[in-house]
């Protein structure tokens, strides 16, 4: 369990964070979202024992972090916005340095390697020198060095920044693994990676929690409606409006509409007060129909976080 | 311990491993080579006992300067490059990251140092001196060194950028070697405690480098290397956690 109460960070005069007051279960993945200078990074300097928090308290696992920061190190890996590699090194080198850094034996270290490399998709790299290699391996690298003393809490400040598609898409499933072992805080700009990968998310604005929970929640919570996007192929005696009547009746959806066609499917766009996802695979299978694709409307994210994001802008002004 | 052991071998590691330890080695060498010839031999005759001391005249003023060189990268650098944030985040003690760097740089200074010992070794081949004076100039050289290194790593960890750690750097070595001349001027005790506390002058140039070991000039390095050591543990521990 990681916990904050009222944890504030001031530079001077300026707040940079605060107050703030979260819990994290053990292996929650969480995500920190929010526009720049809104205290993400500052938040998770603080978890990582870089920064100090100026009042409050931060507990990992039973350790309070403010009265005995090395041994809160010993638990945490961080990954920071720019990877604190050593470019003279040698991969293996560097993460073996990494290792003894929070107190790994020789034999430890030996032992884990293996699985580090394979988890970071670094085997191929292992001996080459890292000034050598390209971002995408240097992100992993960095990943490797966080990882590597098994920490019960990972911390990840915007790990696919700079990434190509493709690397990005590797980096998120290199974090969807590492949740099964690790407790992950990760921030990002990008909303909808944040929503695939965390389970549960905070909007940070202007140094404050704006909100928490998980999308669905966040929707509800916003909007009290959430979108789902499904393309049904209509069972061979059935109409797409009898699709659209049967989508109706799920208890909590408000409102059907057909956005057209693809490959033969027809879409939906379903709207309702509560998670459907599940009900619709349901109900359409049983009536017969073909269920191509069912998803989230990708866009709902970014509008939840706009309006979050724009309420705080407003009451700012308002005050 | 075992934190400074791990920083102290990934340190001479990276002196070893980059081109800038080679040349620093290189310079200094060059140099130190180029006054004992024309300078510490010269053309007139002299005592073998001069030209050792002139040698290591001109080879304690390399030894500064290779120092800066070696100890102005050792924190400024992690910060620069952003690696200070792994040290800062692992369970390691800001003394245990000073010592450790501090003695992988005094270890390499060393090497260069002692890649010189053929020049006294040539005065002794053609002249009369003894291995003892040699070698008190030598230990002169180090704890010299280790002074100045001190005083690298105290400016180093006060900037962020090389060039601001080697100005610091520079500016307090230069005073540090000023406080004998500027001593003269004054009157006692003033006098005298400006001359104890210069840096080259009252216990190089009077002590080790004419080959007299005296207990005052040890303890005066070793003093002066742990004053700066303490100092750059207090500005890492100010500047990590808060």
């Amino acid at each position: 369990m990681i916990r904050a109460e009222n944890v504030c960070k001031y530079y001077g005069d300026k707040r940079a964070l605060g107050p703030v007051s979260f819990e994290i279960a053990d292996g929650e993945t969480v995500g920190f979202l929010g526009l720049n200078g809104a205290g993400k990074t500052t938040a998770l300097r603080i978890f990582a024992c870089d920064l100090r928090p100026s009042q409050g308290s931060v507990i990992v696992g039973d350790i309070d972090a403010v009265k005995n920061p090395h041994e809160v190190r010993k638990r945490i890996g961080y990954l920071p916005e720019h990877p604190p590699l050593y470019q003279d090194m040698v991969v293996e080198e560097f993460l073996a340095y990494a290792g003894k850094l929070r107190q790994m034996s020789k034999s430890q270290i030996a032992k884990r390697m293996p699985a580090v490399l394979e988890a970071t998709d670094l085997r191929e790299v292992r001996r080459e020198v890292i000034s050598t290699l390209s971002h995408g391996y240097r992100q992993r690298v960095g990943v490797g060095q966080a990882i590597m003393h098994e920490p019960m809490l990972l911390i990840l400040d915007e790990p696919t920044r700079g990434l190509d598609p493709v690397q990005i898409v590797e980096m998120r499933n290199m974090i969807q693994n590492l949740k099964d072992n690790h407790t992950v805080l990760v921030s990002s700009h990008i909303l909808t990676e944040i929503s695939e990968t965390c389970d549960r998310l905070l909007v940070l604005g202007h140094g404050e929690v704006l909100a928490s929970g998980s999308e669905a929640d966040l929707a509800s919570k916003m909007a009290g409606t959430s979108r789902t996007m499904v393309a049904v192929k209509a069972a061979s005696e059935s109409t797409n409006e009898d699709v659209a009547k049967a989508l109706r009746n799920i208890d909590s959806v408000s409102d059907v509409s057909i956005g057209g066609s693809e490959e033969g499917a027809t879409l939906f766009e379903v709207t309702s007060r509560a998670e459907v996802r599940a009900e619709i695979c349901r109900i359409m299978v049983g009536e017969g129909h073909d269920v191509l694709q069912l998803a989230r409307n990708h866009r709902e994210l970014e509008n939840i976080f706009l309006k979050l994001v724009k309420t705080e802008g407003s009451s700012d002004a308002g005050n | 311990m075992r934190a400074i052991s791990i920083i102290y071998r990934k340190e001479l590691g990276s002196y070893l491993r980059s081109p800038v330890g080679y040349l620093i080695a290189a310079a200094m060498l060059l140099v130190c080579g180029l006054l004992f010839q024309s300078q510490a031999l010269g053309k007139e005759a002299k005592l073998s006992a001069d030209v050792l001391s002139e040698f290591f005249r001109f080879c304690s003023g390399c030894t500064i300067g290779a120092a800066i060189a070696l100890s102005i990268r050792l924190i400024a650098e992690e910060r620069q490059t952003h690696t200070i944030v792994l040290l800062n985040t692992s369970p390691v003690r800001d003394a245990e990251i000073v010592v450790g760097k501090f003695l992988a740089a005094l270890t390499f200074l060393a090497f260069i140092v002692s890649a010189s010992f053929y020049m006294p070794m040539l005065i002794k081949v053609n002249g009369k001196i003894t291995m003892s004076q040699v070698l008190v100039g030598y230990l002169g050289l180090i704890l010299l060194g280790a002074s100045v290194l001190s005083i690298g790593l105290f400016a180093s960890a006060l900037a962020k950028q090389y060039l601001v750690a080697a100005s610091l750097a520079l500016v307090l070595i230069v005073v540090m070697l000023q406080l004998y001349p500027l001593g003269i001027k004054l009157d006692e005790p003033l006098r005298s405690v400006l001359q104890d506390l210069d840096l080259w002058h009252k216990h190089f140039g009077l002590g080790f480098m004419k080959g007299i070991l005296n207990l005052r000039d040890v303890v005066y390095y070793v003093a002066v290397s742990y004053f700066f050591l303490l100092l750059t543990t207090k500005t890492l521990e100010a500047k990590r956690w808060r």
